[in-house]
């Protein structure tokens, strides 16, 4: 028995309509402008440039505003727009070292030139709701400033670290990076193309991941080294000019993981590194991202791979939520077909089993 | 000044001011400009993509971060130089005059005016919002004390 | 490009990027289908010397950050360096087998085909496509072709070409899925030769 099953086209239609009407929600209510999406949900908006991977506020507010703030169909959104614009080259890579300072931590010295710049943090806030917030025309608070600002340019604690020989090198790779929008992934994926799939993926596995190798599914012993975040140029070089120019400044969060490690036969007894950074101020997913990192560099650095964080595949593979959602979400489409089958089958065993049983 | 002294510093200087500096800020200076010369466009703006890319631990090897949008545009002076422009962002017009200043720097006879009237109070300005930024983070540094504390 | 002298002599590209770019790459697919049947290019846009107009539309449409350059040695020159830097944004090389493009304005001296990236068993798509300048597309011998997209027999007979090219497209041929393609840019028209094309005789 084969069924044709066509139509629905109306009933689509219907549905799309019926979608952005509770997309606008109550009429009497001012409509959500562009600006205040970027404005005043712009952590909302990091993530989705984040996971995205396209840096442009006005695109991710209008990705968000469409998708009525659900993350993942916002980044989903995002993806789809970026296939459209054509790829005009590479940056150079960036100096997070001479980034302009917002705020800049380090939980493993104290006393470090620039000093702890707490910057705009829900670190110290006592999470309790604001009611004062629900009050539309509350007063703009004033906000401190010093007489001299923070320094142009300040040391990585991982510098301080690597003069004394401390910790071991930053990290070596190939002269033109993998992109794995390019080329399919293949296993082992170098560091490179780790770090590319990390900084794209899902902030809430790469969180759980990273709270595992904490727990004990992982050897890691992580110290947050130092977390920093501001505004750095990003510089390109034009074939028609042959030399870098600034094209504009982009905000990042960057994390650097200090490990404990106890060293190996070839190795002596150091500090390792893991590397997180995102677009924005997605701080939890940079200091995710970091430990994640560490994890999936055990192969490399000779530790024995038993772990989920630990293990390339498990990890790499299963990172991006566009690729997740779209297969969980796939099993929504019509399987009528193969559901039968099914059906027929169990009915056929419970037949035989019926009658072996007489 | 002359086309020869036009060295790749200061180019790179005044095309890195006007692409980092908002669309409407440079507009509103563009607009106070007298008649600019007639000119086309050699690359009308285009949007596109350029990856970003960082370095594994901030100073180690390359790796690709993500993309950012970007617009670029090229326009010629009719019988003058080329100006060429490369914007973060998707603004067509702020691409396009940032082309044209770049073309007019780059002509003894602007130079100087649209180099003092656009360049340098956008260059001020950045200057202004990064240091003011920059004081507000300093107002949020951590000033340890030590208290005494034990026997002695 | 030297920042120190300002910059006068570039030629525009398509006036109408889009649309021309995009009837440019129709009037391939059209050519790369059809082996042998000669295609009016659509656009014709300035071209830098020793470039004629089609070569030029046939970068333009095709050619950019993503997709290295192989330029022979009659077309290294400033002008169309500088054209091919600014317009297609491209990477160039100087070895025919890491090219996805490949331009030849002097055809008695170029290298065999087999010179240029063949592509792979797992990839053969990423082989080179050669653009090759010719005089004309009804001047030289009668090459009999047969293959998918001819119904029959096709002729082509594009003008200039060295002595040994018939074999080389032969052996080419042979390397089948693996192989280049070939586009022969006639001053104002176009023809295909892709790799599946069998010659006869």
């Amino acid at each position: 028995m084969y069924v044709a099953v066509k139509g629905g086209e109306k009933a689509i239609d219907n549905a799309h309509a019926l979608l952005a009407e509770d997309r606008r929600g109550d009429e009497s209510v001012p409509e959500l402008s562009l600006e205040q999406i970027s404005g005043q949900l712009s952590l909302a908006v990091e993530r989705v440039m984040t996971e995205g991977s396209v840096y442009d506020r006005e695109l991710a507010a209008l990705a968000l505003k469409q998708a009525q703030g659900d993350a993942v169909e916002a980044i989903f959104l995002l993806r789809a727009y970026r296939t459209t614009l054509p790829r005009f080259g590479a940056s150079q890579p960036v100096d997070t070292g001479s980034m302009a300072i917002r705020r800049r931590i380090s939980a493993a010295f104290k006393d470090l030139p620039g000093g702890q710049v707490l910057g705009p943090t829900y670190d110290y806030t006592h999470r309790l709701l604001d009611f004062a917030l629900a009050a539309e025309g509350s007063e703009r608070p004033s906000v401190a400033e010093n007489a001299e600002p923070v320094e142009a340019s300040m040391p990585r604690v991982t510098d301080v670290l690597g003069h004394q020989g401390l910790i071991e090198a930053s990290g070596d790779g190939p002269e033109v990076p993998g992109d794995l929008t390019r080329q399919p992934l293949t296993f082992p994926a170098g560091r490179d193309l780790r770090l590319q799939n990390l900084a794209r993926a899902d902030e809430g596995f790469v969180l759980a991941l990273a709270y595992s190798s904490q727990r004990g599914y992982g050897n890691t012993h992580p110290f947050a080294g130092e977390i920093r975040m501001g505004e750095v140029a990003v510089e390109l070089v034009p074939e028609e000019l042959g030399f870098a120019i600034e094209i504009g400044e982009i905000t990042l969060t960057e994390c650097q993981m200090v490990n404990q490690f106890k060293g190996s036969k070839s190795v002596p007894p150091q500090f390792t590194r893991g590397y997180g950074v995102s677009f924005g101020q997605c701080e939890r997913k940079a200091m995710a991202m970091a430990l994640v990192d560490r994890s999936l560099r055990a192969e490399d650095l000779g530790e024995l791979v038993s772990n989920p964080a630990q293990d390339q595949e498990f990890v790499l593979y299963h990172s991006d939520n566009v690729e997740a959602s779209g297969f969980v979400q796939h099993l929504k489409l019509p399987h009528y077909v193969d559901f039968q089958s099914e059906l027929e089958m169990i009915r056929r065993l419970r037949r035989e089993n019926a009658e072996a049983a007489q | 000044m002359t086309s020869t002294t036009i060295d790749t510093e200061r180019r790179r200087h005044w095309m890195g001011v006007l692409a980092k500096s908002p669309a409407d800020r440079l507009d509103q200076l563009w607009s106070q400009l007298d008649a600019v010369p007639a000119w086309s466009h050699l690359r009308r703006p285009e949007v596109g993509l350029v990856m970003v890319r960082g370095r594994m631990g901030g100073d180690g090897a390359a790796f690709n971060m993500g993309e950012m949008t970007v617009t670029r545009c090229s326009v010629r002076v009719d019988g003058g130089p080329v100006g060429h422009a490369w914007v973060a962002g998707r603004c067509a017009r702020h691409a396009e005059m940032a082309a044209l200043a770049d073309a007019l720097l780059q002509m003894p006879r602007w130079h100087d005016e649209v180099s003092r009237r656009v360049v340098a109070p956008l260059a001020r300005q950045l200057a202004d919002d990064r240091a003011q930024a920059g004081r507000k983070a300093a107002a949020t540094r951590v000033d340890f004390f030590t208290m005494v504390r034990g026997e002695d | 490009m030297n920042a120190l002298v300002p910059e006068t002599g570039l030629l525009p590209g398509f006036a109408d990027p889009v649309a021309e770019a995009q009837k440019t790459f129709r009037a391939v697919l059209e050519a790369i289908s059809r082996p042998g049947t000669i295609v009016t290019a659509p656009s014709l846009p300035a071209a830098p010397a020793p470039l004629n107009p089609v070569v030029a539309a046939l970068l333009l449409a095709l050619v950019d950050y993503e997709t290295p350059l192989w330029l022979d040695q009659a077309t290294h020159q400033p002008a169309v360096l500088d054209y091919v830097r600014f317009h297609c944004g491209c990477p160039l090389v100087a070895d025919p087998a890491q090219a996805a493009f490949a331009v030849v304005a002097e055809p008695q001296s170029m290298p065999p085909l087999s010179a240029f990236h063949l592509g792979s068993d797992e990839y053969p798509d990423r082989s080179t496509t050669l653009i090759i300048q010719v005089p004309n597309l009804d001047g030289g011998d009668n090459w009999r072709l047969k293959g998918p997209g001819i119904r029959d027999q096709a002729i082509l007979s594009a003008g200039h070409l060295p002595a040994g090219f018939k074999s080389w497209v032969r052996d080419n041929h042979a390397l089948f899925p693996r192989g280049v393609d070939l586009l022969f840019a006639a001053p104002a028209q176009l023809a295909g030769l892709p790799r599946s094309t069998q010659l006869e005789g």
